[in-house]
């Protein structure tokens, strides 16, 4: 049975859907955020999680040059290891009918009979490789799809330098290659890298690695600190030409889809915060309206015998009607937002199954956390309702009173027109109020700031990598480090302008106890296509000694200019070196360190070599080039610039693109929010003053501009805060999204500013505009006979 | 009725020109299903200079006549003369004009803006007005030299009321239109709100018209027209105005 007070209750709200809407909006892009990206992280970890449980995905992984099948035996009796799987896993290039490039692939065996024990594939369609077959592979499905290839397809790779036929038997995933990402690439590229299951016994031949092994996985069990065994996997593999083995927390596709994780909660914390504080600033404002217009009614109940509790009751309801509304929206438009979201990150993490099975703790969580935020907002206003005396209710209240210092009262303002007086005089009378609308309209103005910085980061990313570092076209990777002879026969290769070395070995950096495993990259003085620029688009020359490192790398390790680092060299015949750090620098991508390259040479005790070729081609001989290097048993990878931007675009565009669109939409709901409840506040208490106006003889526009001049002012004001406060919320989201092995550079081009107010002018003008039709329509007679 | 107006006009009006005339106003309010008549086809003139107090009792009409006069609202049928030229017929944008340029009200509530003070608030209207008073000259009709920089809040009714006609003035209308100038006010501040209106009309020869329930105020007046239901009730000549100052309940 509804009482009275709950038909006043539908009633009110009815009566002000346009401002519940408005603040509904807000708490719905709150609700939407929390919603959408928590939604996504619970999928994507469940997914995960059962992914690996189900496939058995590696704890430990380790590599070796070539080290004896016994060694296995050796690794499985380490205390915690619960079970050890020998593998060989190698690059090849693939040459495809359909790609005039060489294409890298990393060939992986599969054990003869029976299904891997680790890192089980999950077969899409087709077969197991046939035991004994050698020309039989299983292709990871997102590269056949890049490529068309489907079960009974053929192609041809060099293996080892071997040109060899084989034929797709197989599609699957595998949860080692969730984030399939080449070497030396930043971004997946289905087209380019891919992988490929193949019999051990035909990788084996092809690798000349019967009854060895040159990769193996562990998996440990429940609760075993991966350190120790990552120790004894080391001792056992040191003699094998080892790298060092490394957690699954290390493993790069695991490493990546952690990190997106890690994102996703700072995005599910900071932005939600935002639009709920918003939220509850304007339930309050629309609530203190309520309350003072019905100051009548609540002195009426009260004189009545309802209780101060029972009012405040009522009040309170309604703000939790308001912000219901806004629950149930934020909780359809994020669960929706989120599916589309989780789906987005299933085209860069692939996995065979997605979950996507929101959980009621989600909704519950967003619930709770807008009602206490609204209801905390409100309580002032629910207070003064409660407390009200009766007596004073039911009269009238006192007119404001004004001051004459300030802005509007000095010198200057004699020459400004009374209404624009109205309007100063207003905005200085309720100071808070005005400064908390400006600040919600800044903030709608921050969200897109932060959202549209992105795209300048991304860009800036790319500018420094791909443009001002980079100026060969194409990068060769080599099976084993040559001399630098082999340079001459790359520079007789057709279409081939120049080729200048590269030189990059893989190594540990000690100081103390730390330790970064990473890789020296040898810098030639005279080089021209490959050089090295800093963060700020200055060149860094390296020093014929020493080493050049980025800051990132400093910091972990701990050390400055002028420190010792050991360097321990992951090849030839592994020597370990005490080097002076000579110059550091700032890079947004990888914790890179650089030497000259002679030093280099002289650290690794050997003949000047290369594994890299860095190759200016001329465009129009291309397509010879790559015939010829598709023909090379020498070439292990051959990577294009140009097609490594665009992947880079591609795929971050298209990203972006959703993530702009939902922000921009979240922004113009929170400044459309802020400025219709702002104008239709004002109208409401000052409704009798504006039709006296128009009785005096102002016109309809003349009226409006002292209602809606307000809030265009606030709403020009806050366009500084609001780029201000995007510069300070991308700061929070870049600083939330570093990682070792990139940091998104804070960049704002002006054109965002541009772009970001100019969307909350659109939002406030809408706002404004259907404010201005009621303004038209306010009735004289009637705003005059009341007292208020 | 309507022909006791005409009468009574038509035996001294030869020497006065008409301000404002109604003719046959009718004004109907639909609420639901109810139609509430509250202007039955009322004929008034108003001369030039006069001082007419309108008296009756509540939902008589008094108010309604006033907004149609005055621009406000529009009949349902009848029309409202300005110096011999019809207004009813005018749009919006017309009718806002019609109030810019000729016509002063005084309300019951004051009607301040808040947020300016006594001058500001006169001002306001001066700064669209042709051939306006200085806000200060207005202020002074009024009595409230004294008072220029006071925001509402600092005044007291009788003084909020009396800056409210300053501003009714100040843009020297033909016509000033009070609804129950005095109604939230004490009998003392009441007639000095009183004296103002009177003064005014004496010094500027402002045509204007009062509505009140207080049948003393009539004493003021060259005319009292009386409503009841929609319709003029009665007419009355005063042979002598009495001073605001004579007046008293």
């Amino acid at each position: 049975m509804f009482s009275a007070l709950d038909r006043k209750l539908l009633r009110d709200l009815w009566r002000l859907k346009g401002q519940v809407l408005a603040v509904s909006l807000v708490v719905a892009s709150g609700v939407g955020v929390l919603v959408m990206s928590l939604t996504a992280l619970e999928s994507l970890q469940a997914t995960a999680a059962a992914y690996y449980e189900r496939y058995r995905f590696a704890h430990v992984f380790a590599g070796a040059k070539r080290a004896p099948e016994r060694l296995a035996r050796e690794m499985a009796a380490i205390p915690g290891v619960q079970a050890v799987e020998t593998r060989i896993s190698r690059l090849a290039t693939l040459d495809l009918p359909d790609f005039p490039e060489p294409v890298m692939a990393r060939l992986i065996s599969v054990p003869e009979r029976g299904a891997p024990r680790l890192n089980r594939l999950a077969m899409r369609a087709g077969r197991w490789v046939a035991p004994g077959r050698p020309d039989e592979i299983v292709l990871s499905e997102p590269f056949a799809l890049a490529h068309d290839l489907t079960l009974g397809s053929r192609f041809e790779a060099i293996i080892n330098g071997h040109r060899r036929r084989l034929e797709v038997v197989g599609i699957a995933l595998s949860p080692e290659f969730v984030y399939a990402i080449g070497p030396g690439s930043l971004m997946p590229d289905d087209r380019r890298f891919g992988i490929g299951w193949m019999g051990r016994r035909a990788l084996a031949a092809a690798f000349d690695l019967d009854g060895a092994f040159n990769d193996v996985s562990l998996t440990l069990l429940r609760g075993v600190d991966p350190a120790a065994v990552l120790a004894r996997v080391d001792a056992i593999l040191e003699r094998y030409g080892g790298t060092p083995a490394i957690a699954r927390a290390d493993q790069i596709s695991n490493w990546f889809l952690m990190n997106e994780l890690d994102q996703l909660r700072t995005v599910s914390t900071l932005l939600p915060a935002i639009f709920l504080a918003v939220a509850g600033f304007l339930t309050n404002m629309v609530l203190a309206r309520i309350v003072a217009t019905e100051r009548a009614e609540i002195g009426l109940m009260k004189a009545f015998g309802y209780s101060n509790r029972q009012v405040a009751w009522h009040y309170v309801q309604m703000v939790i009607a308001m912000t219901a509304v806004g629950i149930v929206l934020g909780a359809i438009v994020g669960t929706w937002l989120g599916r589309i979201n989780t789906e987005t990150y299933s085209e860069f993490y692939r996995f065979p199954f997605l979950y996507f099975r929101p959980t009621a703790d989600v909704y519950a969580l967003g619930a709770l956390i807008s009602l206490a935020v609204a209801l905390s907002g409100t309580a002032f206003s629910v207070r003064r309702a409660a407390m009200l005396p009766p007596a004073v209710a039911m009269q009238p209240p006192a007119p404001p009173a004004y001051r004459r210092r300030g802005l509007s009262g000095m010198r200057w303002s004699r020459h400004l027109d009374h209404p624009t007086r109205i309007i100063l005089r207003q905005i200085e009378r309720w100071p808070l109020r005005s400064a908390l609308t400006s600040v919600g309209v800044g903030l709608s103005v921050g969200v897109l700031v932060m959202a549209n910085q992105w795209i300048d980061s991304i860009d800036a990313i790319a500018e420094e990598f791909f443009f001002r570092s980079q100026h060969q076209d194409v990068m060769v990777g080599l099976v084993e480090p040559q001399s630098t002879a082999a340079l001459y026969e790359f520079r007789r290769m057709p279409g081939v302008l120049a080729a200048e070395p590269l030189r990059i070995v893989s190594a540990d950096f000690r100081v103390d106890n730390r330790r970064h495993r990473g890789a020296v990259e040898g810098v030639r003085a005279d080089a021209r296509l490959h050089r090295l620029f800093d963060a700020g688009g200055a060149i860094v020359s390296v020093p014929p000694d020493g080493l050049v490192m980025s800051t990132v790398l400093a910091k972990k390790l701990g050390v400055g200019v002028g420190d010792q680092v050991w360097l321990e060299l992951r090849e030839g015949r592994r020597p370990v070196r005490a080097v002076r750090v000579v110059r550091l620098f700032e890079t947004m991508i990888g914790m890179s360190a650089y030497m000259d390259a002679r030093a280099l040479d002289k650290l690794l005790l050997e003949r000047p070599s290369l594994e890299y070729v860095n190759l200016l081609v001329d465009p129009l001989h291309e397509h010879a080039l790559f015939a010829r290097l598709k023909a090379s048993p020498e070439v292990s990878a051959v990577m294009k610039r140009r097609a490594a931007v665009e992947t880079f675009h591609d795929t971050l565009g298209d990203t972006l693109l959703v993530y702009v669109a939902f922000f921009t939409g979240f922004a113009a709901a929170l400044g459309f929010g802020v400025v219709y409840n702002s104008a239709r506040v004002a109208l409401s208490e000052r409704a009798h003053e504006l039709a006296t106006l128009r009785v005096l003889g102002f016109s309809r526009g003349e009226i409006a501009y002292i209602l809606l001049g307000e809030v265009a002012l606030l709403t020009v004001l806050a366009l500084p805060i609001g780029c201000l406060m995007g510069r300070g919320l991308a700061w929070i989201m870049t600083a939330g999204f570093e990682t070792e092995l990139y940091r998104v550079p804070l960049v704002v081009d002006d054109a965002t500013y541009g772009t970001a107010a100019a969307l909350a002018l659109v939002a406030a003008a809408v706002s404004a505009a259907l404010v201005g039709r009621r303004v038209a329509a306010i009735d004289l007679v009637s705003a005059l006979k009341s007292r208020e | 009725m309507p022909r006791t107006t005409t009468m009574a006009s038509s035996a001294s009006s030869t020497a006065r020109k008409i301000a404002l005339r109604g003719a046959a106003l009718s004004k109907v309010y639909r609420a639901g299903d109810v139609a509430v008549h509250a202007l039955r086809d009322v004929d008034i003139e108003l001369y030039r200079g006069e001082f007419v107090v309108l008296l009756g009792p509540s939902g008589s009409g008094k108010s309604t006549l006033l907004n149609i006069l005055g621009g406000l609202d529009v009949p349902s049928s009848g029309q409202v003369y300005f110096d011999g030229a019809e207004i009813t017929a005018r749009d919006e944008a017309a009718l806002t004009r019609f109030r810019r340029d000729h016509v002063g009200f005084v309300f019951q509530f004051y009607n301040l803006v808040p947020s300016l003070t006594a001058r500001e608030n006169v001002a306001l209207v001066t700064e669209i007005a042709r051939d306006p008073m200085t806000p200060e000259a207005a202020l002074e009709v009024v009595g409230l030299a004294g008072r220029l920089d006071h925001f509402p809040a600092e005044l007291s009714g009788g003084e909020q009321q009396r800056v409210a006609i300053a501003r009714a003035i100040a843009k020297r209308p033909d016509v000033l239109l009070c609804d129950e100038p005095t109604g939230a006010l004490d009998s003392v501040t009441g007639i000095l709100v009183l004296e103002a209106l009177e003064g005014v009309n004496r010094e500027l020869g402002t045509t204007t018209v009062v509505i009140t329930h207080n049948v003393t105020i009539g004493g003021m007046a060259d005319r009292v027209i009386r409503l009841a239901d929609g319709r003029i009730s009665e007419i009355t000549r005063n042979a002598q105005r009495r001073r605001a100052a004579q007046l008293s309940w």
